[in-house]
């Protein structure tokens, strides 16, 4: 049990961006669940936005015990400003001792300010988050220095405890339709000095648009690859299964691939169910985007290779002689 | 129109390594960088000032070898650069970090023309954090717009500044209030080459240096002290065990094979439903 | 660009920064044209530079805080080495340790960062990320600058350096140097084994801030003749494997084979057994030596150190060489520009004085090692107890031409028999180099 000073529970930010709850919420809720039960303290959530009291009950389904809901058509949409202050008010009046945020655009762009205004230690994109069995802070680890490093970082001083963490890293768990809590709408109304910051407009990406962080399989190609026609293979590889095609940085630097198809630190994190890596060497930059794949199968001429400490299965061969008969025995099997 | 930059130099990230001992970063030998991002930001900001006229001050905190970055933009035709360097900024986390900054700028606004554009990288690589900004602008108490890839107006004498900012889905065009801070996106534009004397009058410049005595910083909200998170352990990521490696002719029916028993694999390829 | 300089040099390698050093201290309006990001950038390999020519610059620089030596070699070998042995002369003294220092292992990404801040405390411009493309002339064919691939580009200056490296294609280009042959060209490779400072000092038998270099001579892999080294920075050990064009066509070895066949030889392997590799470089190394040597002056510029083909690869010398041209073209500049004429008549005094220099008589020397071996067979069939002594002078790098030491030596010489088949791998090896 944690000492008891008034800073206590584990408070989540949900997340609502056109109209949905962001599922980065849910999997946080599984996440404070687990360091609530360490501290011997509740689950709260946090939800801005307008008309957004409806998502409380899934809140609470997914581990929330109190349910904060800031509901005002004034924040129908994200100013980091008014969101701002709404967080802090509730925060500064009911004193959770752990704040957990997705670190989504919306959240990084948030997460700054709140623990500015609120003199919080904040720590970024966390892979792993725990509790220090003698002290009971928080213990954030995260990748840094491009990842050839974990540091586990906690706050020496000040309430609360801050941290973001990107979607997709932890699991989400199963709600529980069962489950009871506690809905408190809080009010804080905005003063229309605040709102100075205006969207004029929303350009949506053409539809088709691949978010490869939603695929299911995953056919990603690097340096190994490198041409034309070894994507065109992964392409055809790809459709076969129903996936997407994806790659290392330096096939996005060699314009072999759009950037929205990286995977790695620098690009996006997926967990398909099935990830295949061709020519990639498995660079920890690349890994810490997709070592929580389901299965990983990996194809590369040097059994040495990094990538293959992290695949499931691994086939020691050049991609020209092994992705042919790959794609050829695959079609047989599947059809 | 005064426009503040701020750049970091940056450890070449895959060159740094760690003392078991100390626990502790070792950053020797390893060379440099000005933060990609942040040399985008520079040329947004150059741009930016031949278009509608105005100054650009760039400003980094580091150590005294962060000189090398000014250098590079004062090359580029950047006004004025400003090395803010103290032992006390040591080991400062972005809170302290975005402190020292906000107040550095505050005293840069009182000393020449007020700053109505603050411009900061995404992110900075080697923590790949993008607080900083955010930070800065909510002690200034500017409007904020992050991930900036274009600044489509700016109207100094009506305090406006429309951006496109780039999100997950989309584009969004947002209009904001100056004095503001933006963070921009990086590769959106290419930044310049200095010319030969730009480089050699850069070279020759003294670089001001600012204390913390001297931009007045409360000692208790700079560097170590100012920095509620500290580092309890940094250590090298645990390898994974892998699955077997095939390399003979029957190398790929034997893999398959395998992920064929896979729940996983059978649900994403057959479709077929996990009980 | 308007701003005129005195002195331009092109390159701020070991000659380029001796040069600039010398002339700027004598306030010479001094600029320094570097294409990498920083000095040494673009030389990121360990090697060993030597204590006498640098200190002949920087005087007892070894004293400073913060001068980047990764060890000072107290501990001299000569390998002589076939493919399943190697016999070992050696030579340990405190002598080189402590502040009598000879040659010295170093990281040249940071000796060169530290050599070229020397060139700026005196007043030198040193210009990094900046490529020199062209020289420029005057329409009598006089230097007058050379062009920068920046905007704005060109500079021009009284008299020119060029001290730009070994392959050099700007003064190719100009039609300053010929273009090194393929005949006399070696591929010499090497690779930076990380074990640890702890470690290289058990393996070595050395303490911190101490280490040792051997020279490797013979059939080391596959018969082929080569000449190796290996020697120790403060937590690495540089391996290098050096051997002409022709070998490498003939044996069919790739440089990478060929490096890792040598470090699995057992000499080498229990050495770096364990270890992680860090940096592999591979160069092109002119054998250089006498005959391709060219006109190190002209109307207006000079060229040193590598540039000028001044390499002695048998004693894997070449920064000293470098220091002493660069310093040599740094005082000549002085008085030239001075005197108010860098003509071509007034500049050849420096090549009198380099070919005066230990540097031009230790190449001419080499010229004829092979006839020099064979006439002089006794300077290689005696060797023990006079070997320490003999080692010590041939490697003692201090400026004196390897004649005299040679004269030295060959004064106490004893009998010892069966050196004749070592000497024999010997000069297989040397001749790999030649
Ligand atoms: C701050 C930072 C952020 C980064 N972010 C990312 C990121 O987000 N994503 C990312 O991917 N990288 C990132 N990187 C780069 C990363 O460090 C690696 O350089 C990169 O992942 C290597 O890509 P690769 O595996 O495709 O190429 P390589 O490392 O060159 O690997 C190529 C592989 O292909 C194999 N191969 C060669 N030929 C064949 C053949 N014929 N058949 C089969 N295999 C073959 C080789 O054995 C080798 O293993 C980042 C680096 C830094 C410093
Ligand atoms: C593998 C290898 C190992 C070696 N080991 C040793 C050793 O252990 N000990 C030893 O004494 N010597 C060694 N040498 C030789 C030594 O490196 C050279 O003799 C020495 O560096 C020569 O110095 P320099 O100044 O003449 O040329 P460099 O050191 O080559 O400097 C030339 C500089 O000019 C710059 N430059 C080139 N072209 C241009 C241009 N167009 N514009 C602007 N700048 C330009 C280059 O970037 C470089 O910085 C080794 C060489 C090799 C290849
Ligand atoms: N020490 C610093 N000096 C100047 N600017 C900085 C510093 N640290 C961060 N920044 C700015 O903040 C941005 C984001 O950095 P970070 O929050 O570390 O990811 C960088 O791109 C810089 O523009």
């Amino acid at each position: 049990m944690a000492e008891n000073t008034e800073w206590k529970d584990v408070l989540v930010f949900i997340e609502v961006s056109d109209g949905k709850p962001q599922e980065v919420g849910w999997e946080l809720l599984g996440q404070a669940t687990r360091l609530a039960g360490k501290l011997g303290q509740k689950v709260s959530a946090l939800i801005i936005g307008d008309n957004v009291k409806q998502f409380a009950k899934e809140a609470i389904e997914y581990g929330a015990d109190t349910v904060y809901v800031v509901d005002d058509p004034a924040y129908k949409t994200y100013v980091t400003r008014t969101y701002n202050n709404a967080f802090c008010e509730v925060v500064k009046k009911y004193k959770p001792t752990i704040v957990l945020i997705g670190a989504t655009p919306l959240g990084r762009d948030l997460s700054g300010a709140v623990g500015t205004v609120l003199q919080a230690g904040l720590t970024a994109d966390c892979t792993g988050l725990d509790i220090d069995d003698k002290t009971f802070k928080l213990l954030s680890t995260r990748p840094t220095f491009g990842g050839n490093i974990m540091a586990t970082i906690f706050c020496q001083k000040g309430q609360p405890q801050m941290s973001t963490v990107r979607p997709k890293v932890m699991k989400k768990g199963n709600p529980d339709p069962a489950r009871k809590g506690e809905v408190i709408d809080v009010s804080v109304p905005v003063d229309p000095k605040d709102i100075t910051v205006k969207v004029l407009e929303f350009i949506p990406d053409k539809a088709g648009a691949v978010e490869i962080e939603h695929a299911k399989i995953i056919v990603a190609g690097g340096k190994g690859v490198n041409s034309q026609e070894g994507f065109e293979q992964l392409k055809k590889l790809a459709d076969l299964l129903g996936g997407e095609v994806a790659g290392s940085r330096p096939m996005v630097e060699a314009g072999l691939l759009p950037v929205e198809r990286q995977v790695g630190q620098t690009g996006k994190t997926v967990v398909p169910r099935v990830f295949i890596a061709v020519g990639i060497s498995g660079a920890i930059q690349h890994l810490v985007g997709m070592q929580n794949s389901d299965v990983i199968i990996s194809i590369n001429n040097d059994p040495n290779a990094p990538i293959f400490k992290v695949s499931t299965v691994g086939i020691v061969k050049r991609w020209q002689d092994a992705l042919p008969e790959l794609i050829s025995d695959l079609e047989k099997r599947v059809n | 129109m005064h426009i503040a930059v701020l750049i970091k130099q940056v450890p070449d990230t895959q060159e740094v390594k760690i003392d078991p001992e100390k626990n502790t970063i070792v950053r020797a030998g390893v060379e440099s960088i000005v933060n990609p991002f942040d040399m985008n930001a520079v040329e947004m900001a150059l741009e930016l000032v031949e278009k509608h006229g105005g100054e650009v001050s760039v400003l980094t905190m580091g150590p005294p070898q962060a000189e090398a970055a000014l250098k590079e933009t004062l090359a580029m035709g950047v006004n004025r650069v400003i090395l803010i360097s103290d032992k006390k900024f040591a080991a400062a986390d972005t809170l302290a970090t975005s402190y020292t900054l906000a107040t550095a700028i505050e005293k840069l606004s009182k000393d020449t023309t007020p700053v109505n554009l603050v411009i900061c990288g995404k992110q900075a690589v080697d923590g790949d954090t993008a607080q900083t900004g955010p930070g800065i602008a909510t002690r200034l108490n500017f409007d904020q717009a992050t991930y900036v890839t274009e600044v489509t107006e700016l109207v100094e004498n009506e305090k406006r500044i429309v951006v496109k900012r780039r999100l997950a889905k989309g584009v969004e065009i947002v209009q904001a209030q100056l004095p503001a801070l933006i963070t921009v996106e990086k590769d959106i534009n290419e930044p310049r080459y200095a010319s030969l004397p730009g480089l050699i009058k850069a070279e020759r410049e003294e670089i001001p240096s600012w204390s913390a005595d001297f931009i007045n910083a409360d000692p208790e909200q700079i560097g170590f002290k100012g920095s509620p998170t500290w580092v309890k352990r940094i250590f090298t990521p645990p390898p994974r065990e892998g699955g077997p490696l095939f390399d003979a002719d029957d190398a790929v029916k034997k893999a398959l094979d395998i992920v064929f028993d896979n729940k996983h694999f059978r649900e994403a390829v057959l479709g077929e439903e996990s009980e | 660009m308007e701003e005129k300089f005195d002195l331009i040099i092109v390159g701020a390698g070991p000659a380029g920064i001796s040069a600039a050093i010398v002339a700027a201290r004598a306030g010479i309006k001094t600029i320094v044209l570097e294409r990498g990001e920083f000095p040494g950038s673009k030389s990121v390999f360990g090697g060993v530079v030597y204590a006498s020519e640098i200190a002949k610059i920087v005087p007892e620089f070894w004293k400073e805080k913060r001068i980047p030596i990764e060890r000072q070699i107290t501990d001299s070998r000569i390998v002589l080495m076939n493919d399943d042995g190697a016999f070992q002369m050696g030579y340990k003294t405190g002598k080189f340790a402590g502040d009598t220092p000879n040659v010295l292992s170093v990281h040249r990404a940071k000796f060169d960062r530290w050599y070229a801040k020397k060139a700026q405390e005196a007043g030198a411009l040193v210009i990094c990320n900046t490529c020199v493309e062209e020289v420029l002339r005057d329409n009598t064919g006089k230097v007058i600058g050379v062009r920068t691939g920046r905007p704005d580009g060109d500079v021009f200056g009284k008299m020119v350096v060029f001290a730009d490296g070994i392959q050099s294609p700007l003064t190719v280009r100009a039609g300053i140097r010929p273009e090194v042959k393929p005949e006399n060209v070696a591929l010499s490779v090497k690779e930076n084994i990380q074990i640890g400072e702890e470690e290289v000092n058990k393996r070595f038998s050395v303490k911190s801030g101490e280490g040792v270099t051997f020279e490797i001579l013979g059939s080391q892999v596959d018969g082929m003749d080569g000449i190796c080294i290996m020697y120790t920075n403060k937590d690495t050990v540089s391996l290098g494997l050096g051997a002409n064009l022709k070998q490498w066509m003939v044996n069919k070895n790739t440089p990478y084979e060929l490096m890792d066949k040598f470090k699995k030889h057992p000499f080498i392997a229990p050495f770096i057994e364990g270890g992680t590799l860090k940096e592999y470089t591979a160069h092109w190394l002119p054998e250089g030596g006498w005959d391709t040597i060219p006109k190190l002056y002209g109307d207006g510029y000079v060229l040193a150190g590598d540039t000028a083909m001044l390499f002695n690869t048998l004693h894997r010398e070449g920064t000293n060489l470098a220091q002493a041209t660069g310093r040599m073209a740094g005082e000549m500049a002085i008085k030239a520009i001075k005197a108010g004429d860098t003509s071509e008549k007034i500049l050849k005094e420096y090549s009198d004085n380099v070919m005066k220099s230990f540097v031009g008589k230790d190449m001419k020397k080499y010229k004829n090692f092979g006839h020099f071996l064979y006439k002089n067979k006794e300077v290689f069939n005696e060797v023990p107890e006079f070997l320490g002594e003999t080692v010590e002078e041939m490697l003692t790098v201090d400026g004196k031409t390897k004649r005299e030491k040679q004269a030295k030596i060959k004064k106490n010489f004893k009998k010892k028999v069966g050196l004749m088949k070592l000497l024999k791998i010997a000069w297989r090896g040397w001749r790999a180099v030649r």
